[in-house]
């Protein structure tokens, strides 16, 4: 009877200092999700013609090209 | 590695406002959060200028280096960007920004402040690109779509620039060399630093040294 009321006060006694437990918060080692590169698409409707879903390279120029096509004095001596 | 960033020519802006509108329709930007804005210099006065304004995604930037919770990150085509979900809306970083790009809605997940939002360079966030969730917490990911940011496509007179930091610098630089002023890039120093072996001041010697 003793050795049962002891196990029961040392369960509960352990329970409770489970309860004083809590998680890890510390940032370290947490890594930020960058998500997925820009050149990886996904190919949408909306995607631009003129370069091709995957294809870092084809990503580059197409966006050099477009970046280029603010420039109007380049537009202008295209289109004479 | 293309490296975006942005220049606004202050001698084309007409103070049209373009840039914000489209911005704030193309990405849903919530109630009282302008992602861009035009700021008048001398306003009335003849000779203003202005500038749109927004994140510049600097190079070594000051938002990055404040937060508590290190929630931004920088993607491989040198874009600042910050993952909503980490964000405690403290506003640090809206103190350490020049630009003051980070923006806070009235009513957000923290009582009066909620999470911290601002341009994305349309280039969404950390969820899968071009996905809902993506698009209902950073807006559109126009640069997975392979196009540029809205307000720079948009802007009629093409004073807002985007793109890679090479070929806008070379379209600003001939505009100058057509127009013959109005080489000041407004913020270009703050946000991407001093060309390396330029402006750096050496330290002085003391006297009585050769």
């Amino acid at each position: 009877m003793k050795r049962t009321a002891c196990l029961l006060a040392f369960s509960a006694l352990m329970l409770g200092l489970g309860a004083c437990s809590e998680r890890p918060q510390e940032l370290a080692g947490r890594q930020i999700n960058g998500g997925a590169p820009n050149w990886q698409g996904p190919a949408s409707p909306f995607t631009a013609p003129g370069w091709t879903v995957g294809d870092r390279r084809s990503w580059q120029t197409h966006m050099q090209t477009r970046a280029q096509a603010q420039n109007e004095y380049v537009r202008l001596s295209q289109s004479h | 590695m293309a490296r975006m960033k942005f220049i606004c020519d202050s001698e084309r802006c007409i103070e049209c406002n373009g840039c914000v509108t489209a911005c704030k329709a193309e990405n849903h930007v919530p109630w009282g959060v302008n992602r861009r804005r035009v700021v008048t210099l001398n306003d009335g006065v003849p000779g203003e200028k202005s500038i749109s304004v927004a994140c510049m995604h600097c190079s070594d930037a000051p938002c990055m280096a404040v937060c508590p919770v290190d929630c931004f990150y920088r993607t491989d085509d040198g874009v600042v960007l910050h993952d909503k979900d980490v964000c405690i809306g403290c506003g640090y970083c809206s103190y350490a920004c020049p630009f003051g790009a980070p923006q806070f809605p009235g009513n957000g997940t923290f009582g009066l402040r909620g999470k911290m939002d601002k341009c994305t360079f349309c280039a969404g966030g950390p969820e899968v690109s071009g996905s809902q969730a993506e698009f209902e917490k950073y807006g559109r990911n126009r640069l997975s779509e392979g196009r540029l940011p809205l307000c720079a496509e948009v802007c009629s007179t093409k004073a807002l620039l985007a793109g890679d930091g090479d070929v806008v610098a070379d379209i600003f630089r001939s505009r100058v060399v057509v127009r013959n002023k109005g080489s000041e890039v407004w913020g270009w120093g703050t946000a991407y630093g001093k060309p390396a072996g330029g402006a750096t001041a050496k330290p002085a010697k003391p006297e009585g040294t050769k």
